[in-house]
């Protein structure tokens, strides 16, 4: 057991405070959060200077410490999240990077890194959520291309994504989990209808999608036809299992705030509400040292294991907890949208529910690590 | 970094969990619960083993490990409810003489309490005026004395947790070992949700704990120490009720296991570092961070 870093990562580590220091104070200000086109252009501007530093394969490097010390020090620093490229960099990259050709990995992977292309996740349909494997839209094959039709719904980022990761059923026939496939549709095909939703924060942060008779190149495959629920266990792998490492940090700074905010406001002197912050820190600290472990598990270049739903269930629940906590310390203030937290309070309900809800991890954990018997269907 | 068991950290594990299995199975247990007191030939044995020198350097005929060892041999130590002052007498090894071989019992009070004072031949602190009280824990009989030093003892705090997580870990493997066997409306209970999610929430408490006490043990932070000694303590305390559930009518009996693992994790919860102390230790913590 070793926490501690080698000369080359305090070295890395350095290189990256120090370049930190001299970029950020000339970054464009933050967009509004509910101006998604703002959001695109400065989250992809982000990626860029970091593609340009060099730093842009972080997310993808052989060394997990690395990866961690730069989530550690951007969060640190105040720099931008990924944002907008989520999807392409924390699962449909690594993905693509697993089980695509060399050739999918040529024309794909790099205009992630350089921040030129932006991707969303079609997975989810209006009668196929929890039940994933159930979903209807339709790939029928016709020459080079599948012609895709059918539905899906919470497309986060849709509006401004160029690539969408889209799971479609290529064989009626098989038994559900038998006949999807994972295709790179791309957003500006003809037959696509991007209808916004709006969340219950305000915004419109995802979609509901129509393809009606979209022509999806078959090269655009990723992983054999009908296999496609084994490349989807793959992008659910490192969606639950590293997608949400960085904003483990962002938590821990939040509390700080938190805390401080706190004191200023004499909230502090309740020992109860004070005992609770102590216990968010003692809770964010083990959620830390538990990634650090998850990514040491997979080690270099492994796919993370079922690990990544102990996490996610934990943290799902950890960090609507921090954000009541952070109401409690407010008082009647925290019913004011433009407090601090207000917002963050109110997207933290949906971390219990995107990514699988808690009731589906819960059932994976019990089934897939401790062997229990399968729930009846 | 690589936060994972070395090789080495795994074959110690295994070796004092075969020891422990062998020397402390089923029957020796309920032998303690009778009323056996401190099995002294069992306390040489794990003195032979290393448990009490793991931490002494090997010149002064020690093992010359760190915290994450001992913190392991801990786990397996809980994990087996292994009754007697392990973690006082693992203090004391270097400092009072036997106390490393095995050869003398020693206990120290704490949250006003002292633990097995009838059976140690040295008491690391003031116990004057200790009362014999009637102990919830069948495995350790306990003395109330005057609240004295509850300051420092971090090492003691985090070999608690070490204990406690093994105790978590064993009453998670119990519950779905039950769940998988217990048949109930012609299938096994653990096919039910309601019991499968009950398990799983063992598992998560049990794993958090683990990082939290591990990574404690690297860094030997006094807070990181606390904060594990928070999450352990759950744990424990968490999953013992839990398994209690799953077993149903069979888990509210003496004969089984259960009980024994609950009774003590509250004991542990309420010895060096009790909960109130380490949520203040994490709050001042956080109200000095940057
Ligand atoms: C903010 C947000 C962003 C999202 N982004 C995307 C995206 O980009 N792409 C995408 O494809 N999807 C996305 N999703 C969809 C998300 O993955 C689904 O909402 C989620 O999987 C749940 O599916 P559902 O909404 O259909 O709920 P349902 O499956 O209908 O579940 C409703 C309730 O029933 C429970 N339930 C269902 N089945 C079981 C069961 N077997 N046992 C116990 N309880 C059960 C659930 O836990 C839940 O409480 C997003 C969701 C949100 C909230």
């Amino acid at each position: 057991m070793d926490l501690a870093s080698t000369p080359e990562e305090e070295e890395f580590r350095a290189r990256l405070t120090e370049w930190l220091a001299g970029v950020l104070p000339a970054l464009p200000p933050r967009p509004d959060p509910l101006d998604w086109p703002g959001r695109r252009a400065y989250d992809t501007g982000w990626q860029r200077r970091l593609y340009d530093a060099g730093y842009a394969q972080v997310h993808w490097d052989a060394s997990p410490a690395r990866r961690l010390i730069f989530l550690e020090e951007t969060e640190r620093a105040g720099a931008p999240y990924v944002g907008a490229n989520f999807v392409g960099l924390l699962h449909a990259g690594p993905t693509i990077a697993a089980e695509g050709t060399a050739g999918q990995r040529d024309r794909w992977l790099e205009p992630v890194l350089r921040g030129d292309e932006v991707w969303c996740q079609g997975f989810s349909e209006p009668d196929a959520g929890s039940d994933l494997a159930s979903l209807r839209t339709r790939a029928v094959r016709d020459g080079d291309a599948y012609v895709v039709t059918g539905a899906k719904i919470w497309t986060s980022h849709a509006e401004i994504a160029d690539w969408c990761e889209l799971l479609v059923r290529t064989d009626p026939d098989a038994p559900p989990h038998r006949g999807i496939s994972w295709l790179a549709m791309p957003m500006d095909a003809p037959g696509i209808t991007v209808r916004p939703l709006r969340t219950l924060a305000g915004s419109a942060e995802f979609a509901q999608l129509f393809l009606d008779g979209v022509r999806v190149p078959v090269a655009n495959r990723v992983g054999a036809e009908n296999d496609g629920w084994r490349v989807t266990m793959v992008t659910l792998s490192y969606e639950r299992g590293t997608a949400f490492v960085g904003e483990v940090v962002a938590c821990r700074r939040t509390l700080a705030e938190v805390a401080r905010e706190s004191r200023k406001n004499g909230s502090w002197d309740d020992p109860v509400l004070r005992r609770r912050l102590g216990a968010l820190h003692a809770e964010f600290t083990a959620l830390w040292r538990l990634i650090q472990w998850n990514v040491s598990e997979a080690g270099a270049t492994g796919v993370p294991g079922v690990g990544g739903s102990v996490f996610k269930l934990r943290y799902s629940h950890a960090r609507q907890d921090l954000y009541e906590a952070a109401a409690a310390v407010l008082g009647p203030d925290a019913l004011d949208l433009d407090r601090p937290w207000s917002l963050d309070r109110l997207s933290s309900l949906s971390y219990t529910i995107a990514a699988g809800t808690s009731q589906i991890q819960r059932n994976i954990v019990a089934e897939r690590i401790l062997g229990l018997p399968k729930e009846p269907r | 970094m690589h936060f994972q068991l070395t090789s080495e950290q795994r074959d110690l594990r295994d070796s004092i969990r075969t020891l422990l299995a062998r020397r402390f199975g089923r029957e020796a247990l309920w032998a303690a619960v009778g009323g056996g007191g401190l099995d002294r030939e069992l306390w040489r044995a794990l003195g032979a083993a290393g448990f009490f020198a793991l931490r002494l350097p090997e010149e002064a005929g020690g093992v010359g490990l760190g915290l994450p060892e001992a913190v392991l041999v801990f786990e397996e130590a809980g994990r087996a409810l292994l009754p007697g002052p392990l973690v006082a007498t693992h203090l004391a090894a270097g400092y009072v003489g036997g106390a490393a071989e095995g050869e003398t019992v020693v206990t120290a009070p704490d949250g006003g309490l002292v633990e097995w004072l009838a059976a140690a031949d040295v008491v690391r602190g003031e116990v004057t005026g200790a009362e014999p009280i009637r102990s919830v824990d069948p495995l350790t009989p306990l003395h109330r004395v005057a609240r004295g030093s509850a300051d420092g003892g971090f090492e003691a705090a985090l070999l608690t947790a070490a204990e406690q997580l093994g105790s978590a870990g064993r009453s998670t493997a119990t519950a779905v070992q039950h769940a998988r066997e217990r048949i109930q409306f012609g299938r096994p209970i653990g096919a039910f949700q309601a019991v499968k999610h009950l398990c799983a929430g063992m598992l998560v408490r049990t794993e958090v704990a683990r990082v939290a006490v591990y990574a404690a043990a690297v860094t030997g932070d006094p807070v990181e120490i606390a904060g594990a000694k928070l999450l352990a303590d759950e744990a424990a305390v968490e999953c013992a009720r839990d398994c209690l559930q799953v077993h149903g009518g069979m888990g509210f009996t003496w004969e089984a296991e259960v009980h024994l693992h609950l009774k003590r994790a509250w004991l542990r919860r309420e010895r060096w570092l009790p909960t109130a102390r380490a949520l203040e230790l994490q709050a001042a913590a956080l109200a000095e961070a940057p």
